[in-house]
């Protein structure tokens, strides 16, 4: 009887930690003593970090997609369903068509989604760019744009926590291209008393966005959107009109953690920050965005995390050893301050970032990054 | 009529977690209820008062119970 190994996700660190299992492991693969499953909910993979050059019409969406089986090594088996719950005690992961998967270890991948539903009027008037779906929606309303008044506002948790302001900076450098930067107000704003969560990068943007003529409204958290009379309203009290309103939502964790009874608030897994194992189950570890840990929701987490778990899930399924690597924090953010330059962020649990100069050719890393993402997903680079 | 406080255990989450988890109980809470968060996250002292003013409602004030603080807001309006 083989180890069965069932990772549910097929996203970024799903598919990572898929892959450096299965290379790692493939001559036990091929004997017959490990078996990889990965389940998940989509057939064709989506680098999301790309919606925002949809939105300003610099990458188009074919760009972004792959078909899942054509990013796995060799010896992992691809099931397309959903897992509906976890039976933790009969180790079995539910699926939608009602079959069941075996397993030994576990690991959940499943992100994280956005909850647009948590503030009324905001589906009818607020555009966002955390979709295909609404990554292309704004990419027609910015094909429209003529000048007007727009409004930026962050609901948190939320994946990629620098996209905002990328957003942000690169709307304004394409007003002036466009020609239309002097008919343009941007207003910028935030749930917290400073413009971003991370201090070193708050004070950053504050003279930034001076320069540039970027309004920053700080404390707003986002309660209804009038859309018929285009009023974005606070729960502190501050009313923005708007021409055009683009939302972060708040974000929450896939419905299978509660269906499972494993998640916490807002659904995420808690989680053991340096192992990954989800709390009470030596079986069941996570990585992602799913976690509960104080850290970024990033793409690049999804990788760092998924070598310390891959490292671990070696161990454990050969030798039934401990988890022995630990995940220290790190994560690493390219921030776009504009179409031509970035500049990016590096930290971990112990080390807050700092923000250096923004650069022609830290931007220009980041575009081939967003061509090759494909070779990381694989892990072959 | 007395409304009973109501108490968020936001400890061991960092900044912004205990001020979100504030906001989220204010929204849902009665007008003229009392809503106490439990923080470990010492930026929380700072923030909670300073949103609180913003948003018009009453800061109680800080307890200090040694490894945490129970950091109290009176729901205005
Ligand atoms: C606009 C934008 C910009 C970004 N920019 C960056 C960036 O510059 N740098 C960076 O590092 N990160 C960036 N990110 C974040 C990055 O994309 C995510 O953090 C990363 O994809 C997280 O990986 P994950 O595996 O945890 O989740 P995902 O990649 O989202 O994968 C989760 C998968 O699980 C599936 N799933 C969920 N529940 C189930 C279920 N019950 N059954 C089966 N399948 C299920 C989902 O369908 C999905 O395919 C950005 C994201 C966005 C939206």
């Amino acid at each position: 009887m083989p180890k069965r190994l069932v990772i549910v996700g097929a996203g970024t660190g799903g598919l990572m930690v898929a892959n450096f299992v299965a290379r790692d492991l493939h001559s036990e693969i091929e004997r017959g003593e490990i078996g990889i499953t990965l389940l998940g909910e989509q057939e064709t993979y989506i680098y999301q970090p790309g919606y925002l050059y949809v939105v300003f019409d610099l990458m188009r969406p074919a760009q972004l997609m792959r078909p899942v089986r054509e990013l796995l090594a060799p010896g992992i088996r691809f099931v397309h369903d959903r897992a509906t719950r976890i039976d933790t005690g009969k180790r079995q992961v539910l699926r939608s068509d009602g079959d069941a998967l075996d397993y030994d270890v576990l690991v959940l991948a499943t992100g994280s989604g956005l909850n647009l539903d948590e503030v009324p009027g905001l589906r009818e008037g607020g555009h966002w760019f955390y979709t295909l779906a609404g990554a292309l929606r704004l990419r027609d309303a910015l094909r429209r744009w003529h000048g007007g008044k727009l409004v930026l506002t962050v609901g948190v948790p939320h994946k990629c926590p620098v996209a905002p302001l990328e957003f942000t900076m690169m709307f304004e450098q394409w007003t002036r291209q466009r020609k239309v930067r002097d008919k343009t107000e941007i207003v910028y704003t935030y749930p917290l008393g400073r413009a971003h969560s991370i201090q070193a990068v708050a004070d950053w943007v504050a003279p930034e966005f001076e320069a540039r003529n970027i309004a920053i409204e700080t404390f707003y958290n986002l309660e209804s959107v009038d859309h018929e009379k285009r009023v974005a309203h606070s729960l502190e009290g501050t009313d923005l009109p708007y021409d055009l309103l683009v939302s972060v939502p708040a974000h929450q964790g896939d419905e299978l953690g509660a269906a499972s009874h494993l998640s916490g608030a807002g659904n995420w897994y808690p989680t053991d920050r340096h192992n990954l194992r989800v709390q009470g189950h030596d079986d069941i570890f996570t990585l992602g965005d799913a976690t509960d840990l104080p850290i970024s929701k990033a793409g690049s987490v999804a990788h760092f995390e998924a070598e310390v778990l891959a490292d671990n899930l070696v161990g454990v399924l050969t030798e039934g050893a401990q988890p022995t690597s630990q995940y220290n924090g790190r994560a690493f953010c390219f921030i776009e301050t504009g179409l031509e330059r970035a500049t990016f962020l590096s930290f971990d649990y112990e080390h807050p970032p700092t923000v250096p100069e923004p650069t022609n050719a830290v931007h220009w890393f980041k575009q081939t990054y967003n061509r090759i993402h494909w070779a990381n997903l694989k892990a072959v680079m | 009529m007395d409304l009973a406080p109501l108490r968020i255990d936001a400890r061991g989450s960092f900044c912004p977690g205990p001020m979100m988890e504030l906001i989220r109980a204010v929204k849902g809470a009665d007008v003229g209820q009392v809503v106490v968060v439990l923080s470990t996250d010492s930026g929380s002292k700072k923030d909670i008062p300073m949103w609180a003013q913003k948003a018009g409602h009453e800061f109680l004030g800080v307890d200090e119970h040694g490894d945490y603080d129970e950091i109290s807001v009176r729901k205005a309006h």
